[in-house]
């Protein structure tokens, strides 16, 4: 199956310190790969790479065989960060008809109105995003990100803030995009949500990979063992 | 197994490049405009600031004198460029909250489009914020700046095209710095002398009952050379700029 992310002894430096320690990664096409690992392990700084977002010093790292930072990758990447990335003064419609002329849809208006009922903002679809609740933004933030039908998924503590309702969709949403081909790499605390959805498993430890492979079942029976057996174990 | 989603096998259908391109830079100004015309960050601002001054000025020199006439184009383009810098401020600060210039820049918005989006919404909230200035100094410094204006209106779309891709480009530089309100004009207005004076110029000439032909033209086209080298560092720039 080809890669349709690939990091080879990939190097990323803020200042002296080195956020990816010579980190290598595949991730094959139409698979789903949980990023673990704790706080400042490396997890979003990796994600932000992939997206184009953040420069790194050495090593080699391509979506579809293209750089993160071109055009040709961006067009197959949706990206969910720590921040929504939706416009306050702007409401949930002329938000996502933005994003969807930006991606460069032709009928983005038909595509705009289909997602707001998709995430159930229909109703509220003229509403300014600043008078939204929380859950509220976040639905539409996965609006957002699945808007262009993306081929590869980068999502960034998805599940973090969200409600029960919002659980359920992103879990919706993540499966029909695995039907549809889709590949999706997302970072996570959430080990027991992770490994339900995930097919793959890479943690990461100070910036370096501690283990990759399949999810397997024992994974799903004692969602705490890969931090026993490869953080806890390398710490002791 | 499902079928795998290669590049090129997405649901939507892309535009075009260059009919993408044009379309994205829109999009991106008039989002920008939809938020200005809801907030008034901007245009208030500068706005408010451009008529202050227009104002006190207008005490301090004697308006009905020559001299004032011949200093009029200076102290119109020295006001525009101050509100200028009002204005640009907040083109890519607008951005930052909620991380959407992180949404932006991972979309499959052309980086390009992005810059030449920003600087049109520039050139639209400069050019009003010129309009206001106008028909205050006519009215302030009893100057009939309407003689001729089809060239005014040509040489100040032309002047502030330059001054708004400058904004944007350094706009872009400047958003993620904690000094950024003042270090935009620090950098901006050294880079923005040679188009200003040409600004100035050709400005004062069309204050004029006769202007001469062969003046406006050389002011001109050092405006339209300006913007077209400007506007093309931007394009050619665009990504190098953009990379947070």
């Amino acid at each position: 199956m080809p890669d349709a992310i690939a990091l080879e002894h990939a190097w990323k430096f803020y200042g002296d310190y080195a956020a990816l320690r010579d980190l290598t990664l595949r991730v094959d096409a139409g698979s789903c790969c949980a990023l673990l690992g704790r706080n400042g392990a490396g997890k979003t700084t990796l994600l932000r790479i992939l997206a184009g977002l953040s420069p790194f010093q050495r090593g080699r790292v391509t979506v579809f065989g293209q750089s993160p930072n071109s055009e040709k990758a961006r067009e197959q990447v949706g990206f969910l960060g720590h921040g929504i990335g939706v416009y306050e003064d702007l409401s949930a419609r002329e938000n996502l008809h933005f994003f969807a002329r930006v991606a460069g849809i032709r009928n983005s208006n038909t595509i705009a109105n289909d997602w707001l009922d998709r995430v159930g903002l229909a109703r509220v679809a003229a509403m300014p995003v600043r008078q939204f609740s929380r859950g509220m933004r976040q639905r539409l933030a996965l609006a957002r990100t699945f808007l262009h039908t993306p081929g590869v998924l980068l999502l960034d503590e998805p599940f973090t803030s969200l409600d029960d309702r919002a659980i359920t969709m992103l879990s919706d949403l993540l499966t029909e995009a695995r039907q549809r081909g889709a590949t999706i790499v997302f970072s996570t605390h959430q080990l027991r949500e992770a490994f339900a959805i995930a097919s793959h498993v890479a943690l990461i430890e100070n910036g370096r990979l501690c283990y990759t492979g399949e999810r397997t079942p024992e994974m799903l029976d004692d969602p705490a063992l890969l931090y026993r057996r490869y953080m806890d174990a390398g710490a002791a | 197994m499902p079928g795998v989603q290669t590049p090129g096998s997405s649901h939507v259908r892309p535009l075009p490049a260059m009919i993408g391109s044009v379309r994205q830079a829109l999009s991106v100004a008039r989002k920008d405009l939809a938020i200005e015309l809801r907030t008034k960050e901007s245009l208030n601002a500068a706005g408010a600031f451009a008529i202050a001054i227009l104002l006190l000025l207008s005490f301090v020199f004697d308006v009905t004198s020559e001299e004032t006439r011949n200093i009029a184009g200076g102290l119109l383009w020295l006001v525009f460029a101050f509100a200028g810098a009002l204005v640009f401020n907040r083109g890519f600060a607008r951005e930052l909250p909620n991380e959407c210039l992180d949404a932006l820049l991972a979309s499959p918005l052309s980086r390009a489009s992005l810059l030449i989006g920003k600087a049109i919404a520039n050139l639209a909230m400069l050019l009003v914020v010129e309009f206001v200035s106008l028909i205050v100094f006519g009215i302030f410094y009893d100057i009939r700046w309407w003689l001729h204006p089809g060239e005014l209106a040509a040489a100040f779309v032309l002047a502030t095209w330059g001054i708004s891709v400058v904004g944007a480009v350094f706009g872009a530089l400047t958003v993620n710095l904690r000094l950024r309100e003042l270090m935009l004009p620090v950098i901006i207005y050294p880079l923005l002398i040679p188009l200003l004076i040409a600004a100035i110029e050709i400005t004062n000439l069309l204050f004029s009952a006769q202007p001469s032909q062969a003046d406006q033209l050389l002011w001109g086209r050092l405006l339209i050379v300006f913007d077209v080298v400007f506007t093309a560092l931007a394009l050619l720039l665009a990504d190098t700029i953009l990379i947070t």
